[in-house]
Formats: structure tokens, sequence, C-alpha cells
């Protein structure tokens, strides 16, 4: 019963949400249309959101890793990036940051060409064939998740069998700015993103907000849920950004940062 | 006006046209290469990328940013300058509003190519034109630079029209080719009708009028690049008054400096004098102790809550890594200038010109410390980022700065480095006696 309240208060929820969704990037939806997109990020079916529990993240950064190995990243380039936190009471923890993909995105807005675009199902994503790197959206993301290409990405051990697309913008391009997209490319074909396939913690959880359902690749969870019996939280939700990535926290850290 | 004043007028405005000598040469020919080591440096930027700069992950806009606001404002100070004078019908302003706007074209060209510098892909600038989107704050510079270059070179050509015609006469002979056909061409058949003057005086006074909001509406919008996102330090609802300000403050430096130049260059002693420079030391005191309070006010409200973003970098800037050149900023580049340009006395000429220099090295410093410690602060828990130029940054830099006294020699090489039409204008009709208070601080009478 309980299950059944919270599911119908998730998808009433995303329905005002899509309602929003729908009325306020209607600048960018015009110039968006003309971008390439690949079928599994028309479906509006799946809204991607992820869920970190910081209780089991032990900091190996194999998620980092994992991402660098899959998109072609040079080091310098953490679209999932772990942080070492001291709170107050003088503990430390780690916190993986990948992109938040937020609802109400500060990059999406500012950018002046529509290089960067909210897909259908909720990702944000970058165009390189578009963007004209200005990094203004490296200014107005609260939370340093672009990645600018200074120089040009370190060469491919076997040359790819079709072209970068925003959904799979690999190889990155020279003087763009490229980000964390959760993985789309690799959710078409079932697969988990590379990160939540990586981590040996089971600490990263892939989910969708439609179905309401999550995983780790181990358990599946109902996301809901999870994330209120969890007291999961969003990174500075003052910001009013609406990301679409929940911590749990549990180490007894308060939570100012 | 008889004939023996317009033949010295003339005579003193135009003497240096098509004339060089060994100094002329020698400034042409250092200024230069500093503008060529910047197109050096640009055009090796442009074949390696971004890369070659000290620009990183989390500081991802450095000097060429801090460079566009700083010449952007050098140049609405020279605009400003010019059209209150104008609309206050200063009379004293007939020997340098061509100078202070010249400096204002100068300036804007060079400050309107940093934001080509600093893109990752300059070949998809015309982007902005095929698929701007009206919300970003990077068109609404786009669309407020390039309207106000367009007002500011129209604000440049109209008061030289006539002086057109008088180049056009006098050098009916000798000059040939572009420079002759330039001056027939430009002059628009000027020939001093009574029907023109009325309406030329009408096109300049509009011209007055509209540079004032449009040079506002440029810096605000450069305010508002910053202003907009949730950075400590950038997200202030006073930023675009404090550009605005700032810009005004910068850009009368440069026109006291730039009068200074051309006066000691080309023999305008007897057109510029102290007068000029204490009247626009009064405007630097004024812009000065404005900024000063609007600054006061912007660190009181933000420091004195420290929110989690702004606290972080205004602590930086009292007391951490930045302190050394804020203070320095604040003592050296405001007070110091205030106290300099206000004090009565001797050497006023001099003054100005130290206070100048000042209060133009503050102005990019504090430039510098909105934009690197805005970008190096921190996002996510603890790192804060390390900016460190390269020199392919200070060349650019560098270049730049003496692109505009370079531009300048040879903007007046062709041109006369005075309003020949205007003095004549105001010849004859006596000064307005001087307000209470500037007598005040005037001191003793002109030296």
């Amino acid at each position: 019963m309980l299950d059944k309240v919270s599911r119908r208060h998730v998808l009433a929820g995303l329905g005002t949400g899509a309602m929003a969704a729908g009325f306020v990037p209607i600048a960018f939806e015009a110039a968006g249309a003309s971008h390439p997109t690949a079928p599994s990020a028309q479906q509006k079916d799946r809204q991607w959101a992820m869920v970190i529990d910081l209780r089991k993240c032990d900091g190996c950064k194999k998620c980092t890793d994992a991402c660098q190995e899959e998109h072609q990243l040079p080091a310098n380039f953490e679209w999932i990036k772990v942080f070492q936190v001291s709170d107050k009471q003088g503990r430390s923890y780690f916190m993986p940051r990948p992109c938040f993909q937020c609802e109400n995105a500060p990059c999406l807005r500012v950018c002046p060409v529509a290089a960067t675009f909210r897909a259908q199902d909720g990702v944000v994503l970058v165009d390189q064939d578009r963007c004209i790197g200005c990094r203004m959206c490296m200014a107005a993301c609260p939370y340093g998740a672009r990645y600018f290409n200074y120089v040009d990405p370190p060469a491919a051990a076997s040359p790819l069998a079709h072209p970068a697309t925003p959904e799979f913008p690999v190889p990155q391009q020279k003087g763009t700015v490229g980000k964390c997209m959760f993985c789309v490319h690799r959710s078409a074909d079932g697969k988990l993103p590379a990160c939540v396939e990586a981590c040996n913690m089971l600490a990263l959880y892939i989910g969708d907000l439609v179905e309401d359902v999550a995983t780790n690749g181990e358990e599946t969870v109902r996301l809901s849920t999870f994330i209120k019996e969890n007291d999961a939280f969003r990174y500075k939700e003052d910001l009013n950004t609406g990301p679409r990535v929940y911590y749990i926290a549990g180490h007894g850290q308060n939570l100012e940062f | 006006m008889d004939a023996k004043t317009h033949e010295l007028y003339v005579d003193r405005a135009m003497w240096n046209i098509g004339k060089t000598g060994p100094l002329w040469w020698a400034i042409v020919a250092v200024l230069g290469a500093c503008v060529a080591g910047a197109a050096y440096a640009w055009i090796y930027q442009l074949q390696r990328g971004l890369g070659v700069t000290g620009l990183n992950q989390k500081v991802s806009w450095g000097f060429y940013i801090i460079n566009c606001v700083f010449f952007i404002g050098i140049s609405y100070g020279g605009a400003m300058t010019s059209a209150i004078l104008r609309l206050t019908n200063a009379k004293w302003r007939a020997p340098i509003t061509r100078l202070a706007e010249g400096t204002a074209v100068v300036a804007l060209l060079v400050g309107a190519v940093y934001p080509l510098v600093d893109l990752g892909r300059p070949d998809r600038f015309l982007y902005l034109l095929q698929y701007g989107q009206v919300g970003s704050p990077v068109l609404w510079d786009f669309v407020a630079i390039s309207t106000y270059l367009i007002a500011s070179i129209v604000f440049l050509y109209l008061p030289l029209i006539p002086d057109l015609a008088t180049c056009r006469d006098k050098y009916q002979g000798t000059a040939r080719g572009l420079r002759g056909w330039t001056y027939r061409v430009f002059a628009l058949g000027w020939s001093g009708e009574p029907r023109q003057e009325r309406a030329l005086l009408r096109g300049i006074g509009v011209m007055a009028v509209l540079i004032i909001p449009l040079a506002v509406s440029v810096h605000s919008v450069l305010a508002w690049l910053f202003a907009v996102t949730v950075r400590g330090g950038w997200h202030s609802t006073i930023f675009a008054p404090l550009f605005v300000i700032a810009a005004m403050l910068s850009g009368v430096a440069a026109v006291i400096l730039v009068i200074a130049g051309f006066r000691a260059g080309y023999g305008l002693q007897r057109f510029i004098t102290a007068r000029h420079f204490r009247y626009l030391s009064y405007l630097l005191i004024a812009l000065d102790a404005a900024y000063l309070y609007f600054m006061v006010s912007e660190y009181l409200t933000e420091g004195y809550v420290a929110e989690a973003s702004s606290g972080p970098v205004l602590e930086a800037l009292f007391v951490g890594a930045y302190a050394v050149p804020f203070w320095s900023f604040v003592v050296g580049g405001l007070l110091l200038p205030l106290v300099l340009a206000a004090l009565p006395g001797r050497r006023a000429i001099a003054r100005a010109c130290v206070a100048s220099v000042l209060v133009i090295g503050g102005m990019w410093l504090k430039r510098f410390l909105i934009v690197v410690p805005g970008m190096a602060e921190p996002l996510m828990p603890w790192d804060w980022g390390l900016y460190q130029p390269t020199w392919v940054e200070i060349a650019i830099t560098i270049g730049s700065a003496a692109a505009i006294p370079l531009g300048l020699m040879i903007f007046f090489f062709f041109f006369p480095v005075m309003s020949v039409h205007e003095m004549e204008e105001v010849e004859g009709v006596s000064e307005p006696a001087r307000p209470a208070l500037v007598s005040a601080f005037a001191g003793g009478g002109d030296d």
C-alpha cells in the first residue's frame, strides 16, 4: 500500500515536472529539434536518475577510470569525480560527483547556441558539432561538472565504427565542452553506465523515475522508497537546480559542506 | 571668427597630418613590435588551441575575459566623457572631444576582439547569428557590443565631417589616392551652409544622448555574464552598476593619459591646459568615490552574512590567497589616486597623470580579482583552483594594450587631432562662471 501511494506520488510529481519541462525549454526545443538524437534519448517513458550510497563508497575511483576508458578521456577529465570530504567532526568520507542532469539546469539556459540541450529522457547532452567553446556553461554550473577540451583527446586504441553523437561523444572534440551523460548510449543496449558497472562497492545506482526502479547491478530497488527510507539528499538543493542525483549519507556526517 | 584664428586652429590641429619624425617612428616601432608579438601569440594559439594558455578545468576564464571587460570599460569612459561634456554644453570640451571619441572607438575595437580570442572554436563564431539563443548572456553581449561599436564609430564620425571638408580643401592638390578620396567622399559635400550645420548639430545631439544608454547597456550586460551565475562574488545584484562605474572610472583615466600624451607629442599646450586636467580630475574623483561606495556596499552586505558561496571568496580576498593584490588595489588603485587628484595645489597635470596610471592599473587588477577568485572558488567541497597565465596570454595582453596608442597615432596621422569646427563654434562664447564647489577645490588659477 505504502509502495502504491509513493509510486503514485512520484508519478504525479513527474507529471508536473513534465509539464514544467514542456513549458520552460521552449527556447531550446526549436534548435534542439535539429540535433541528431538516438532513439533511446527520444524515449519520454524513461527519466534517468542516479542514487549514490556514500556509506559504501571507499574512494577507489574505479568509476572514474571506467568512465575515462569508456569515453577515451585524458586523466584530468573526471566526468565522475571522487571528492574526499572532511566534515566538521573531523571525519572524512568520499563523494563521487557525476553530472547531476539538473531539471532546472543553469548550464542549459546560458548556452548561446543551444549546443547543450535536454534529451527527452531527461539527460542533459552537449552537441560538440555545435559548441563554440565560450565556456559560459562551465561558469554557470554550480557543481563543476563540465570539462573543456583544451587539447585534442588522446588517440584511441582502435577507431570507433560510428561517428560521435551527443549521446556518445567519443572521441571528444578539441575546443568544445564535454560532460557525463549517464552513458545513455549503453542504456540503449540494456547495459549499466560504465561507472555503475565498475563500482565494486555497489555504491552507484542508475534508476528511472518513470519505472520507479534503480539498480546497482546486484540489487534492484524501488527508487522512491529507497531514497525516502534512506533520507537521501540532493547536493546544494537550495539552489533549486533540481539535480537527478541523490546521495545517501550515513557516516554520521552532518550535511553542511 | 576671423580668418587668422581659423588658420591658427587648422594649423595646430592638422600640422601632424601626414607628418612623421624620428620620435614618431620610434614610438610606432615599439608599439608595433608589441602588437606583432600579440599577433604571433594569437596565431600560435589558433594553431594549437586554448591548451597553450594557463586556463584549466577549474579556472576556465582568465586574462581574455578580464581584458575584454577592461578594454571595453576604457572605451566606455571616452564615449561618456565626450557625451556628458556635450550634453552639459561644457565649452572647455572642444579641444579634447576628438581624442576622447577616438579613444572610445580604438579601445572598443581592441576589447571586442577578446571574446573571439577566448572562444574554443573561433571558426564557429557566426553560430551566434545562426543559432543564437535570446536567453544567453553571451548573445546579449554579442548584440550590445556590436550595437555600441557602430554607435561609437558614428559618434566619432559626425563631428569629423566638417574637419574632413577642411582637409579636403587644404590638401586638394597634395593628398592623392586613397587619402584624398577618403576626405572627399566622407566629407559628404560639406560646405558649412546653415542647413548642414543644423543637421549636424541635431545628429551629434542625438548621438550624445543615445551613446549613454548604449554604453550603460554594454557594461551592464558584461556584468550579467558573471552575475547570472551562482558563483560566490559574482551573483550580486549590484554588479551591473558597479561595472558601469568601474568602466567610467578607468575610461576617464585613459582619456587623461591620452590627452596628456598627444598634448606633449603634438604641441597642443595652448589648447589643452591644466584646466582640462583639473576638470577631468574632478570627474575622476567623483567616479573613484562612487566606486568605493558601491564596493563597500557590495562587500559589506555579502560579507556580513558570508553565505556558503560568497564566504570563501571574500575570505580569500580580504585575508587569504588574494589579499595582497586586493589591498594593493584598494590602497594604490582607489585611495591614493583619490588623494592625488583631490589635493589642491600645483602640478595638476602630473598629479592627474599619476592618478590615472594608478586607476588604470588598479581597475585591471580589480577585474582580475573578480574573474579569477570567482572561478577558482570551491564549488564542490574544498577544490580551490589555480591559474597561472602563460606567455601567450601575457603577450596578447601587452600587445592589445599597445594597440590603443598605436591605433590613435595612425588615426591622427590621417585626421585632425582636435575638432577645428567645434573649437570655432565655442570661440567667443564665454565660459559659464565656475560653480562654487569647483573653485573651492580648484585652488589657484591655471598653471
